[in-house]
């Protein structure tokens, strides 16, 4: 009985310690802010980032992607990130798996949101896989800004803006700047079959370049099996005079196979040191940037101004198709060796 | 007395056919005829009947046997070595570096590569036997942790995953016609990988140390009764596995001029695969290196055929995975039908 008192009285005073002691930190916590405040006022002509609705220092965005670190494309992307990480003074995670997988990505959406982020920047590879789970962060108010692809679905999911290529409309251009090069029929170099992004660059080439072309897989990871995979299709097709390769794992075998080759006009999606020389030198006719250091850095500023003043720009900023060509290769050269473009 | 000794009642007699008949390279051989004929008639005005047709193939059977050999050897010895794909990766992507980054000399980077690749390999067995653990595990975890480690180091050094320029990086050196030089029109790899198979063969047919491969795999326990060093049978095999997917990176790197990270992914799946076909045994304790050095040319066809043939290669892997299984159960069924009609 009287342990039982005991106990319940224990219970009550612990449980007044716990509420006034919370009430106390709050307090503290409070003037604290107060505090914090009043001299960032006082220094905030050259503080830059310490304004607004909160500091820099406490946003922190996760960047959701289906772009494996490993891949040439995605690891400029990245260097996107860790500049504008630098520049504006937020931290940025980014979750990608390995290999695609739509699980993955799934687990890595839900652990994102757990984690209360400032915003979210994601990429929509499979809209009726991932677009759930945009749905799900916007409507616990934390701001999305999506890249690279959900072109279609990125205003229904609510997501600020999206940023990115329209991968069928850089295909569209390709062909046709293929086509005005004089190229009457041409073939297409797929280096990793089943990426949807890569489809529609074909889908939208063949549109462009006026129906002539048909599609080669290969596997990128093999460079011989490319090189000699390309050097046997040119030799079943000889009617050929265009050759597209959709990025750098297929276009470098590709320009090893096509030397001494001048009769073939070739062009590729994505940079590289080696494809830019080859543009500067004439051995390859352009190179199609998207850009996409631009893919990684403005999201996240985007995100941080949002976060910050509520400002964000409106729509679609599109960061291709931007074309390399002999004229302005040499330039280009030195950044991608940097790893920008 | 020369009668006596032919008559000998404890040595039965085995007919020509059926002792070929239960070769275990049997099936590769009649494979490599039967693909070889398919894309003879499907695809020989084509091209693939011509000397450049067979170079295409042959250097990519030849890339892909270079790894094969040992991995075959290991195999029959009762381990697997998932790790020769990253090791592909990393070796390549060392050479790579040390060529353009630090500035190394070419040997330099080659003989730093086959080091590393030693060591690691060397890792893989020592912890194979120390703990007991099944091979497959232990260098499924060496396969994520190379290429982690090769991704990571390439994207900290360079910001990017792949290296280029290497052609001219490397030009003139005296090592180039050695990993990626012609002879006679055809790519020096395929000499490599004859040259390998002919000393995998020499070495399990005719020495001390190919018996205690067969036994370290039939039945390591009773192996080590009779006195074989099963563990340094395996350690070195696994050494011998690391090792041929460096040479394999030195040869790819200087033929394509570039190293990427990704470079040898599913090779250690090709590799098993090209042993399989060619008449290892999953299980070990059985298998042969000819074998496998047909496995790996029914390998190189298979991949490189689809592309004379004009077929639309949204198929090719369909092509590759029918022929794995119709060669394994091939192989099966003459070994089946060999041993029962004794």
């Amino acid at each position: 009985m009287s342990g039982e008192r005991e106990t319940s009285r224990m219970q009550i005073s612990r449980r007044d310690l716990l509420r006034a002691g919370g009430v106390g930190i709050a307090g503290a916590a409070l003037l604290g802010a107060a505090g914090c405040g009043g001299s960032q006022r006082a220094s905030s002509s050259n503080s830059g980032g310490k304004q607004g609705l909160v500091s820099r220092g406490d946003i922190h965005i996760e960047f959701i992607s289906h772009g494996p670190a490993s891949d040439p494309f995605w690891s400029v992307v990245i260097n996107g990130i860790n500049q504008a990480e630098k520049d504006l003074g937020v931290s940025v995670k980014y979750r990608a798996p390995d290999t695609y997988s739509v699980p993955q990505i799934q687990q890595n959406f839900d652990s994102a949101i757990a984690s209360n982020p400032s915003g979210i920047a994601a990429t929509v590879a499979d809209p009726s896989a991932f677009g759930p789970k945009v749905k799900k962060a916007v409507s616990k108010g934390i701001p999305v800004v999506m890249l690279n692809a959900g072109l279609d679905v990125w205003q229904k999911l609510g997501a600020l803006n999206y940023v990115g290529q329209t991968e069928y409309q850089a295909g569209v251009e390709a062909g046709k700047k293929m086509a005005q090069s004089g190229v009457k029929s041409a073939l297409v170099i797929n280096h990793q079959q089943g990426v949807v992004t890569l489809d529609q660059r074909f889908e939208g080439f063949k549109k462009g370049i006026g129906g002539n072309a048909k599609q080669i897989a290969v596997n990128g990871n093999d460079p011989t099996a490319v090189r000699n995979g390309v050097k046997t299709a040119l030799k079943q097709n000889p009617g050929v005079d265009g050759l597209l390769t959709l990025g750098p794992q297929g276009a470098l075998p590709t320009l090893q196979a096509l030397k001494g080759n001048n009769r073939i006009k070739f062009a590729t999606f994505d940079l590289a040191p080696e494809i830019l020389r080859a543009v500067r030198d004439g051995r390859m006719l352009f190179a199609i940037d998207q850009q996409q250091f631009l893919q990684g850095y403005l999201p996240v500023a985007f995100l941080t101004t949002y976060v910050q003043y509520l400002l964000h720009p409106i729509g679609v900023v599109p960061t291709g198709p931007a074309f390399v060509t002999k004229d302005n290769a040499q330039k280009v050269i030195s950044l991608s060796k940097e790893g920008i473009r | 007395m020369a009668q006596t000794a032919t008559a000998d009642e404890r040595v039965r007699q085995v007919g020509f056919l059926r002792r070929w008949l239960t070769r275990p390279e049997l099936a590769a051989v009649a494979g490599a005829v039967l693909v070889f004929a398919f894309f003879a008639i499907v695809a020989g005005d084509s091209g693939f009947l011509t000397l450049g047709g067979a170079a295409s193939y042959l250097e990519v059977a030849a890339q892909l046997g270079v790894v094969t050999v040992p991995v075959s050897l290991l195999m029959i010895a009762g381990e697997f070595d998932l790790s020769v794909g990253s090791m592909v990766g990393a070796a390549g992507m060392l050479i790579a570096l040390g060529v353009t980054q630090f500035g190394w000399p070419l040997w330099l980077s080659i003989a730093a590569a086959i080091v590393f690749a030693a060591l690691v390999g060397l890792f893989n067995g020592y912890v194979v036997i120390k703990t007991r653990l099944h091979s497959f595990i232990v260098t499924l975890g060496m396969l994520f942790a190379l290429r982690g480690l090769t991704i990571g180091f390439t994207r900290l050094i360079t910001s990017r995953t792949q290296i280029g320029g290497l052609d001219s990086a490397t030009h003139g050196s005296p090592l180039r016609p050695i990993f990626a030089g012609t002879v006679g029109g055809f790519p020096v790899s395929i000499i490599w990988w004859l040259v390998l198979a002919a000393i995998g063969t020499w070495v399990l047919q005719r020495t001390v140390f190919g018996n205690w491969t067969f036994g370290a795999g039939g039945d390591p326990d009773a192996a080590r009764n009779v006195g074989v060093p099963v563990d340094r049978v395996k350690i070195t095999l696994f050494v011998c596995t690391a090792v041929s997917a460096a040479l394999l990176a030195a040869i790819q790197v200087l033929a394509a001029g570039s190293a990427d990270v990704l470079r040898g992914e599913n090779l250690e799946l090709q590799a098993i695969a090209a042993s399989v076909i060619g008449g290892v045994l999953l299980t070990g304790g059985y298998g042969s290196v000819v074998g496998a050095l047909f496995g790996a040319l029914i390998f190189g066809m298979v991949q490189q055929g689809i592309f004379f043939t004009g077929v639309n290669t949204d198929w090719f892997l369909v092509f590759v995975g029918v022929m794995l299984l119709v060669a394994v159960l091939f192989n099966n069924y003459i070994r089946k039908r060999a041993s029962e009609a004794r």
